[in-house]
């Protein structure tokens, strides 16, 4: 036990050798980069609707009517992106951070509908591009249409 | 400053989508994302939370899908307002109309214009 407590610093020096090492081997936990990469590549498409926002606020739009020109932009892009496949390069990097903003809306919508083409005009792109925007507006619908009636019964 | 601002919060509001895909089961997928991030803004708006949210991050609120929750809400709200019951139904749907239009507009012309990958 003396002995011990009088080289706890080599002890601890290899303790700590070996958590190097295994920090250096093991896989790094993919959390961190994930959710850098959502941070940045979320807050990018943000600040570019914000200048999109004062772009059309420039140009003589009201605050609201600038707002939905700029959802109409973004989604515009990010639709052309997901044809061209680049959209969902970006996301391997991005993660939620191209899935939260409006244009990770309008890729859910273009994916699938891309996807299953070959099943037709109606039953391929005509009912998937609606896979994950189907649920989104259903719930979304729904959800403010109660808000609405909470309003009119209790206003 | 307002796209610092707008950089910031917005980039927080995807890692909050972030985590919740990485912290919890991987049954919660992307559409449970999308899903929940609407509904959640819808609720979140109604109690008058997000406006607040909006005022100091502009674009950086109103970009990410609370966003869109948020305009389905207040929309119904001033609906009712306006016309009563019928803008319970309506009013929701006219405020977000323009980025729901064009979302499916868009989304078939470039499905229908582009092939997949790898064809």
């Amino acid at each position: 036990m003396e002995q011990d407590r009088a080289v706890p610093s080599a002890h601890e020096t290899q303790k700590k050798i070996y958590s190097q090492m295994v920090a250096r081997t093991k896989p790094k936990p993919p959390l961190a980069r994930n959710v850098t990469g959502a941070f940045f590549f979320g807050g990018a498409i943000c600040t570019l609707g914000q200048a999109l926002l004062n772009f059309y606020i420039s140009m003589g739009l009201t605050r609201p009517d600038a707002g939905a020109a700029a959802s109409a932009t973004l989604v515009f892009w990010a639709a052309l992106l997901t044809g061209l496949g680049v959209y969902d390069s970006i996301a391997k990097y991005a993660g939620a951070g191209t899935i939260v903003p409006i244009t990770g809306f309008a890729n859910s919508i273009v994916a699938p509908a891309l996807e299953f083409r070959r099943e037709g005009m109606v039953f391929g792109v005509g009912q998937r591009m609606f896979t994950i925007a189907g649920p989104v507006l259903a719930y979304g619908f729904i959800s403010a249409w109660m808000v609405g009636l909470i309003t009119y019964l209790f206003k | 400053m307002d796209y610092l601002k707008a950089f910031i919060v917005g980039g927080g509001i995807c890692v909050l989508g972030q985590l919740m895909m990485d912290l919890t089961s991987y049954r919660i997928t992307p559409a449970h994302i999308l899903v929940g991030f609407v509904t959640g803004g819808v609720a979140i708006s109604a109690l008058g939370l997000y406006q607040p949210l909006i005022d100091f991050a502009g674009a950086g609120a109103t970009v990410p899908l609370p966003g869109f929750g948020h305009l389905l809400a207040q929309g119904a709200i001033k609906g009712v307002q306006e016309n009563g019951l019928l803008g319970a139904f309506g009013g929701g749907v006219e405020a977000s109309a323009v980025g729901i239009a064009a979302a499916i507009i868009f989304g078939y012309l470039i499905a229908a214009i582009f092939s997949p990958r790898g064809e």
